[in-house]
């Protein structure tokens, strides 16, 4: 479904800032992967996401999206094959719209946008019904504006929206980092629900490395622009945390320092 | 005695507002769905003023010439929007760029500083001569009222439509717009288009209005626009919460800010000074609100605040 071969990235190269956030990374996805992405802070995980939506343009390398290179793709043509929720709750969704609008906008993700209706009638059955499910009694507020949601509703709304046409990717960039541990946890709840009934492809990056283990059918660790660790299937159910600690240690020399990450055992 | 004369002029006051309204509504689509302080619309405006009397002058039936100037406006949308996305040009250099480029095209279409037009030899739509004493489907004020609705009307159906709805995500979350597949350089693109059309056809109005168009016909048209948009949120936010409504409001803010500067007029204030005034009113309106944030609410809320938007307008997104 997936594949990445070889690509590079480097950031503000030839000045004091340079970054090279990228290093001849490959991976492939298989059709109805879920994969989580752990590693620390700077480790290139999110390059990693942005690099595959075509937030820029990669230095070197290819990325194929079920068959399609779309390594020139720009970003919004990229999105046709995409689904994506961002960590910043705010960055989803459009706060000045409603709800409904912000599920229309999804809905034609990949579609040539023309000058018939921005939402249908018989598509507010649908969001109606796609948002009850989340449990959250946003089926009533069709036409609230957005910006009036909490972080975890809006971050909810994302999911769905992300998933409303079915991506063939899922990207998760830590979506569940800026809510609370109850929000997280339902928002968590949510996102296997929906992967696991529409099969999706699904890349997510987490800090929590008990989710990382129990959520999914494969594990990557990334560290300085490289996956250092992929493990799948039975070997990744029995993984435990302290494996992880350790493997990252042994992969990088260096320790797991990153007190967000032990917190979140 | 004194009071007649300043109720002598206030529909002459009503006429303008309402023709700068159409303006005001140009800047409104740019600033608060788009997000971005165009400044194009100080050269756009008489853009639309001299093609339109240059058209009329030559002969040509008064609503092609105002169709003519709308695209002209557009096409000058149209270069700042290029500037800004293919070019990478910040929003607001790109507007000032079109802006200190159009003052040439503008003095190339005219042929000199300044052209007037005979009311009693061209069939003009509106005119201050036509306030008062013609018949009322000839009045200036109800020709510019219908207009302005019409416009509205339109505007209200096009930002309702697939392409209008993409528009209005780009401008609020750019970055979420890309994520849903809309390409949000053509949708800035287009925005500034329609945006300077409607500039440039109140150009027109204004230029029949006033029987001249003249090269600094819209010098400070983003200040005035812009105090048009506020005044209006700043009375009718409150009760106008439906899209066409807030565009009303801007005509309307638009008309206010006409009426008050009759009255200061009428108040006998130096003239000179009118432009200094509005610079000050429109400053410290668009402070309020970053103020209110600052001073007026609860310290920790964790929101951007106007004032991290205020920093990232003209920004690209």
């Amino acid at each position: 479904m997936l594949e990445v071969k070889n690509i590079s990235k480097t950031f503000n190269a030839g000045t004091v800032n340079e970054k090279q956030a990228l290093r001849g990374l490959s991976l492939t996805l298989n059709d109805g992967d879920f994969v989580t992405v752990i590693g620390g802070n700077g480790a290139g995980k999110s390059t990693l996401l942005n690099a595959i939506a075509g937030t820029w343009k990669v230095d070197e390398g290819q990325i194929m999206i079920g068959g399609v290179d779309v390594t020139k793709y720009p970003e919004h043509k990229r999105a046709a094959f995409l689904g994506r929720v961002f960590q910043d709750p705010m960055n989803g969704t459009a706060a000045t719209m409603g709800i409904e609008e912000n599920l229309a906008l999804a809905l034609r993700r990949g579609k040539k946008r023309t000058l018939k209706k921005g939402i249908s009638g018989d598509e507010r059955r649908l969001y109606r019904e796609t948002l009850a499910k989340l449990g959250l009694g946003l089926e009533n507020r069709l036409t609230s504006k957005v910006g009036l949601l909490s972080g975890g509703q809006r971050q909810a709304l994302t999911l769905l929206m992300a998933t409303l046409k079915k991506p063939r990717l899922l990207l998760l960039d830590e979506h569940t980092a800026a809510l609370d541990p109850k929000t997280a946890a339902k928002v968590l709840e949510t996102t296997e629900n929906i992967v696991n009934q529409d099969h999706l492809t699904t890349l997510m990056i987490t800090h929590n490395m008990k989710d990382a283990i129990s959520i999914g059918n494969r594990l990557i660790m990334m560290n300085n622009g490289q996956i250092i660790f992929d493990v799948a299937g039975e070997e990744k159910k029995r993984l435990k945390v302290e494996d992880l600690l350790k493997k990252f240690a042994e992969a990088s020399g260096e320790e797991f320092a990153n007190d967000r990450m032990l917190l979140a055992n | 005695m004194e009071i007649m004369s300043l109720i002598n002029a206030l529909p002459g006051a009503a006429a303008q507002g309402l023709i700068w309204g159409i303006m005001a509504i140009g800047v409104y689509l740019t600033y608060r769905i788009l997000d971005i302080a165009d400044l194009t619309v100080d050269g756009s405006m008489c853009t639309g003023g001299a093609v339109c009397i240059m058209m009329m002058l030559a002969g040509n039936n008064v609503w092609i010439s105002m169709a003519a100037a709308l695209a002209a406006g557009m096409a000058a949308g149209l270069v700042t929007g290029l500037f800004h996305t293919f070019m990478g040009i910040p929003a607001i250099l790109s507007g000032i760029l079109s802006q200190l480029g159009l003052w040439s095209v503008n003095l190339k279409i005219m042929g000199k500083a300044n052209q007037a037009i005979n009311v009693d030899k061209f069939p003009l739509l509106v005119s201050m001569r036509f306030n008062k004493n013609v018949p009322f489907f000839k009045n200036t004020i109800l020709i510019v009222v219908l207009v302005t609705v019409i416009l509205i009307a339109i505007l209200y159906w096009f930002f309702g439509t697939e392409l209008g709805c993409s528009l209005r995500a780009t401008g609020c979350n750019g970055k979420m717009a890309r994520a849903q597949g809309i390409n949000t350089d053509f949708s800035r693109v287009l925005g500034l288009m329609i945006s300077n059309g409607l500039v440039a056809f109140s150009g027109a109005l204004l230029t029949q209005y006033q029987g001249f168009a003249d090269i600094n016909m819209g010098r400070g048209a983003i200040v005035i626009g812009l105090a048009a948009v506020i005044i209006g949120e700043a009375v009718f936010g409150k009760i106008f919460k439906n899209f066409g409504f807030k565009l009303l409001s801007v005509s309307f803010g638009s008309i206010i800010y006409y009426l008050v500067l009759q009255v200061v007029i009428w108040r006998g204030i130096d003239t000179d000074l009118l432009k200094l005034l509005s610079a000050l009113v429109v400053a410290v309106f668009l402070a309020i609100p970053v103020w209110k944030e600052k001073y007026f609410s609860g310290i920790g809320k964790k929101s951007g605040g106007p004032g991290k938007n205020l920093q990232e307008r003209g920004g690209r997104a």
